[in-house]
Parts: structure tokens; C-alpha cells; sequence
């Protein structure tokens, strides 16, 4: 099935396979139906994608170059599209972000517009051009570009940190899930995962993880979908919920006036109580809640990023051709949206049941030991992501003695809503999606870098084929372990580390790389001071904030890659002009690079 | 002017055209929010600050880059520097 026709039968073997998946959340619903119980249908549901998953894996295994660090290119427009959607989606955008809507409101929302904005930054600025060149890594166009191993390093120190920083929130992510759902403790579930993201990618390197990618895509957007639209249509809200719920949004304004939304607050010695990672509904549902300014350079900030992260750029070398790899952004940022147009929705669902007093599922007015006897609540409540207490004494459930974790935003609403827990189950597959397909990206990113342009291109330029498949794999295991060893160490919050991941890239890659294409200029010395300075202060600026400097042009943890980025670029500027232009064979090649017609720079094999 | 050379300026110029647009949804209204949320204007009944973070932004930028690429393809088109469709 994976021979000769293969790419043809491309959307009969994933229409096969979603058919398939859909048949089996049907069996499960009625297993669930004929007594089978919340755990076992949790473990089934994990376990039976990962399996897929490994399976698909296995079936791409290669021994070719081009193959394993490029997936043949020969990915089809529509299908790159939806496994860049699935590198691109991670942990945090399927768990974490909806979450983070439904506390944060508008000044939150900033990362949708930033997260999707960014990607026609990489179909106009980048993408087709980098196809173009060929290229088997991002460092690898930049040490061809500027020229020098030198250049070719400093990308590869920038990419380590940026993808290792994001690596270690998914291992982390993946963990989180495998604990919940095959109820293991943490520090074991974090290999679990680590050992299903190696299955996927291991023995066919990015071919293996464009099919699991695309595979992980259609688990993960059904697993979304399927609760907000059912949700949205069992509390009679709209059949379609994007559209159909500004009388939902409206309600919630109404319902945080009558509740005292701002004007009760809690004291300090009542919030001690509360267990760490909780937050109460602080912040109005869709009212302007920050300054311009700090919406602005969030957004600018994940825009920039986007286009400077190396596991997102890799995805558009695999395509056939230029033309191919600037529509295939169009498809992935389509199949981003789907995904992202319905966070907002299911965070004001998920708002709505739980405070409207009309809805059977509301709490707040409830009595306390009402609420405390609910089901779901204790479930929650034992997992440590929910918490009620009586603060004021008079026994009923006030909105500001709520408290929740913002991942139970996407994992309890079903529950809350009162569908079927079959409906969990599938929400956890998808989240173990999310957080597999990106971290397979990101180790493949890191460990094609260090076998490519550290170990091929500047230590053993003349080893062979078998030789140097073998060390890229070896990289992959020791990338995987070591981010699963930190992951296991829980230092850092999974949506706190992607943020820097993207300032880190955008510190130390944009400017190079944007500037390698559109300014025939800028050579191997200015690119180099533009990479370490820019990734030096952008880092130095987070290091300063977190011990206690309080920072200018209120620029914050989040948002550290601006002062990165203009460091970044006025380095390179500078020093490109005070040094000698690149020679005319430079030239001439950034000249080619700008044309999609003519063999690529760099070869098929190389 | 080379054929080379005219391709690319009109290929800077279909950049800045999108880069243009980009700023606008992405920067130029978000310096408004306030303004947005008092606005009459509202998008099947959703105040207009939140529906274009939530979709309308986002639905633009779709759309753009679908434009962009199919104003690339004609221009590379008119200079011949399409690729073959057996590269």
C-alpha cells in the first residue's frame, strides 16, 4: 500500500483511515453504552491512535537521504497542509489556549491573531524561496546563503534553543495525558510518550512524520470540533456555533455584571487556599481588557516567531514544487483556522454552562455542598484542576469562589455539558495528538541540524549514506531523552515555554533569514553578529526581567524577542556594510533563488 | 531592464501589496480595539473588537495568502519562469 501508486491513493487511504477512526468512536460510544467503564474507554482511545501512529511509521521507514530528511519531495499541496497544521498545533494550542481565552479574554486572544498572521509572513517573505534553494534544514540555506561554517553554526545554536525550549512543553504535554489516561504516575508517562514519538519518527525521519503528521491532524481536528458543535447544540445556542453565538457572548456580559465580576475581589489569606495553577474568572469574556501596545507586540512577536521557527520552515521543503509550497501555506494556515476560529467558541461555551444559572449545568448560585456533591466536580477536583470554597460564608457558590486550571477548559467541558464520556476520551486522543505531531517535529528539526550541518557538512563531509542515517537516528533518541528528562523535571508551564521558544527564534532567525532572500547585501559576517547578538540580548532581556529588572516599553517574558529582533537586525545592517559586499557567485545564486523556474541550489543528494 | 530584473520588481511590489494588507488586520486595527468594541458595526451581532480576533482577522489572512499566491503565479507566468511541470 505504501509502494509505486502511493501519492495517488493519497486521499483514499486517509479517507479510509478517518472512516475508520469515525467507526471507531462509534464502537466505543456503544461500549460505553453496554457498561464498559470511563478508564478502559480512555486507555482504548489513547492507546488505538498511538498504535495507528506506529504502525504508520513503520510503513515509511527509508534508507534514502532524501527520503528521510525531505519526505521524497513529493508531499501534495493539501496534505503538507494539514501536517504542517498538525506540526504547527501543539499542546498548547489544543489544550492550553482555550484555557487561556476563557481567564484571559481579549488580551489573550492576541496569540490567534499572532499564531495566524505570521504564516502570511512565511508565504510571502520565505517559503517558496527556501524551497526553492533546496535546502535539507534551515541552517543548511543559511550556511549556503552567507557561506562559512561559522554562519552555519550560529543557525544551528539558535534553532537548538528555540525547538529544544519548545520540545520539552510537549514532552511534557504528551505525559500529562498518558498519566490521565492510562492512569500512570508522571515520571513514567513522560517516556510513554517520549517512546510513541520516536516510533513515529525513527525510521523514516521527515517522510515518516509527514504521514503520522497528517494522520494525527484528522484525530485532533475531530477530536475539537465534534464537543464544541455538540455542546453549542445541546444547550441550544446555534447549529452553528462560529456565527450563532453573539447571544451567548451578550449573556455572559450580563451575567458578570449580576455576579459582581471585579467588584467582589478575594483577599489574600482566602487565595492561599487555593491549590497552585488555579485561577477564578478575573477579566470580562470579550471586553478590551490591555492596551494597544501589548496586544500589538504579543501578536508581533508570535508573527515574527512563526516565521523563524525551523520545525514550521522545514515542513515547505518537502513539497514538489515553489508553487506548490507557497499554496501549501494557504492550506495550512485553513486548517490552523479551523481549529483556532473555534477556541473563542468553546471557551464562552464552556463559561456559559457553568454560570448560567438557566442551564442545568450551572454552578454559580448553586450551594456549596450541591456543587461538592456533583460528580465532575469531584473528579476534577481530585486531579487538582478544579476548587470551590466559601469564602464569604453564606453558603452559596459565589463567582469569585470558583477556581479551575485552564487545561480543564478543553478537558472537562464535555464533561460538564453532560456529554458521554466517550466524548472525553476523544479528547484526550486528540490532545496526544497535538502534542506528539509537534514534538516529532521539533526533534527531527534539532536532530537533522546536528547530523546534516554539524556532523555531514563540517566534521565528515565524506561519510556515506548508511553512515550518516545512522548518527541522524542516534541524534533523534538522545534529543528525545534529554527533553524528556528535563520535561520530567516540570520547571517550566507548557504555554510559558512555547512563548519563548517563539521570542528565541524570532531573536535569532528572522533577520537572517528574511534578509538572506530580499538583500543581495547582507553577507556571512553581518548574518553571524545578527544570529549570537540578537539570540545574546534577547536572552539577557529575559534573564534581567526574571530577576527583577522591570524592563522598557513595557516589554515583558513574552514578549523578549523584539528587543532580540532590533539588536538582531542592526547588527546585521551594520556590520554587512562595514565589511565586504559577497562575491558575485553569492549574488548570482540569491538572483536564482528568486525565480521559481530552474533546478534548485542545492541537489536532490547532497 | 532585464526580464529577471522586472520580475522582481513586480514581485516587490505584489510583497508590499500583501505586507500592506497584513498590517492592517494584523497591527493597524488592534491599535483601535476600544474604538471596535464601541462600534456599531458588529458581525453577526458579536462586538467587532472580539470578532476580529476570534475569526475576522484570521478569515483575511486565509484568504490572502490564497491571493498572493495565485498573483505570483501570474507574474512568474508573464516572464516565463514558471516551473515545468515535470521539474
Amino acid at each position: 500500500m505504501f509502494k509505486g501508486n502511493f501519492i495517488n491513493n493519497l486521499p483514499k487511504i486517509y479517507g479510509t483511515y478517518t472512516g475508520g477512526f469515525i467507526v471507531f468512536i462509534i464502537l466505543m460510544a456503544i461500549g460505553e453504552q453496554a457498561g464498559m467503564s470511563a478508564k478502559v474507554i480512555g486507555i482504548c482511545f489513547v492507546a488505538f491512535t498511538v498504535l495507528i501512529y506506529a504502525l504508520i511509521g513503520y510503513l515509511s521507514r527509508t534508507i534514502q537521504v532524501d527520503a528521510y530528511y525531505l519526505a521524497g519531495r513529493q508531499v501534495p499541496t493539501v496534505f503538507n497542509g494539514m501536517a504542517t497544521a498538525a506540526d504547527w498545533m501543539s499542546g498548547a494550542s489544543f489544550v492550553a489556549m482555550a484555557g487561556g481565552i476563557y481567564f484571559k479574554g481579549y488580551g489573550y486572544m492576541a496569540l490567534l491573531v499572532g499564531w495566524t498572521g505570521g504564516y502570511v509572513l512565511v508565504a510571502s517573505l520565505l517559503a517558496p524561496y527556501l524551497r526553492k534553494f533546496g535546502c535539507y534544514t534551515v541552517p543548511d540555506f543559511i550556511g549556503t546563503r552567507y557561506g562559512g561554517n561559522l554562519a552555519r553554526l550560529s543557525a544551528v545554536i539558535v534553532l537548538t534553543v528555540a525547538s529544544f525550549t519548545y520540545v520539552t512543553a510537549q514532552i511534557n504535554a504528551t505525559g500529562t495525558i498518558a498519566s490521565v489516561a492510562l492512569d500512570i504516575p508522571f515520571n513514567i508517562a513522560v517516556y510513554v510518550g517520549l517512546a510513541s514519538i520516536l516510533m513515529c519518527s525513527m525510521l523514516g525521519g521527515m517522510r515518516a512524520v509527514t504521514w503520522t503528521q497528517v494522520a494525527q491532524y484528522i484525530v485532533l481536528i475531530i477530536a475539537y470540533l465534534i464537543p464544541v458543535f455538540w455542546i453549542s447544540n445541546k444547550m441550544g445556542a446555534g447549529v452553528f456555533p462560529h456565527l450563532m453565538l453573539a447571544d451567548e457572548v451578550a449573556r455572559i456580559a450580563e451575567l458578570e455584571a449580576q455576579f459582581g465580576l471585579g467588584s467582589v475581589k478575594n483577599s489574600a489569606a482566602d487565595l492561599k487556599q487555593v491549590p497552585k495553577g488555579l485561577s477564578g474568572i478575573t477579566k470580562a469574556h470579550a471586553e478590551v481588557n490591555t492596551t494597544p501596545w501589548k496586544f500589538i507586540s504579543l501578536a508581533v512577536c508570535m508573527m515574527a516567531g512563526t516565521a523563524s521557527l525551523p520545525h514550521v520552515m522545514m515542513r515547505y521543503f518537502t513539497t514538489p514544487s515553489v508553487k506548490a509550497a507557497r499554496r501549501s501555506v494557504g492550506w495550512s494556515l485553513f486548517f490552523i483556522f479551523l481549529l483556532y476560529s473555534s477556541a473563542p467558541m468553546l471557551a464562552t461555551l464552556s463559561k456559559l454552562s457553568l454560570m448560567d444559572p438557566n442551564l442545568a449545568t450551572g454552578i454559580i448560585g448553586k450551594s456549596i455542598s450541591e456543587v461538592q456533591a456533583i460528580d465532575w466536580y469531584q473528579n476534577w477536583n481530585q486531579a487538582n484542576l478544579m476548587f470551590v470554597s466559601d469564602f464569604n460564608g453564606n453558603g452559596t457558590l459565589e463567582l469569585n469562589e470558583f477556581f479551575m486550571g485552564g487545561k480543564a477548559v478543553v478537558l472537562a467541558t464535555p464533561e460538564i455539558a453532560g456529554l458521554p464520556y466517550v466524548i472525553s476520551g476523544l479528547v484526550a486522543a486528540g490532545g496526544m495528538a497535538a502534542a506528539m505531531s509537534t514534538a516529532d517535529g521539533l526533534v527531527l528539526a534539532i536532530s537533522n541540524a546536528l547530523s546534516h550541518d554539524i556532523y555531514y557538512k563540517m566534521i565528515n563531509p565524506k561519510a556515506e549514506t548508511a553512515k550518516r542515517l545512522l548518527i541522524a537516528r542516534i541524534l533523534l533518541v538522545l534529543i528525545g531523552f534529554a527533553g524528556a528528562t528535563i520535561a520530567a523535571l516540570e520547571i517550566q508551564g507548557i504555554l510559558g515555554s512555547v512563548i519563548w521558544a517563539f521570542d528565541f527564534a524570532m531573536s535569532g532567525l528572522f533577520f537572517p533569514l528574511v534578509l538572506g532572500v530580499w538583500w543581495k547585501r547582507a553577507n556571512a559576517q553581518g548574518a553571524v553578529a545578527g544570529m549570537l547578538g540578537g539570540l545574546a540580548a534577547g536572552t539577557a532581556y529575559l534573564i534581567a526581567v526574571r530577576s527583577g529588572y522591570p524592563g522598557f516599553l513595557d516589554i515583558t517574558q513574552l514578549t523578549f524577542g523584539i528587543v532580540g529582533s532590533v539588536v538582531s537586525l542592526v547588527l546585521m545592517v551594520v556590520v554587512s556594510l562595514a565589511t565586504k559586499a559577497p562575491d558575485a557567485a553569492t549574488q548570482k545564486m540569491v538572483d536564482e533563488v528568486r525565480v521559481p523556474s530552474g533546478k534548485a541550489i542545492l541537489g536532490r543528494q547532497h | 531592464m532585464s526580464k529577471q530584473a522586472q520580475h522582481w520588481e513586480k514581485t516587490r511590489g505584489l510583497l508590499f501589496v500583501t505586507l500592506a494588507i497584513w498590517f492592517v488586520f494584523s497591527i493597524g486595527i488592534f491599535l483601535f480595539g476600544a474604538e471596535m468594541e464601541a462600534s456599531s458595526i458588529k458581525p453577526f451581532g458579536y462586538p467587532l473588537s472580539y470578532y476580529m480576533t476570534c475569526q475576522g482577522s484570521l478569515g483575511i489572512f486565509v484568504i490572502l495568502i490564497f491571493w498572493f499566491a495565485g498573483r505570483q503565479e501570474k507574474i512568474d507566468e508573464e516572464f516565463g519562469f514558471s516551473e515545468r511541470e515535470d521539474d
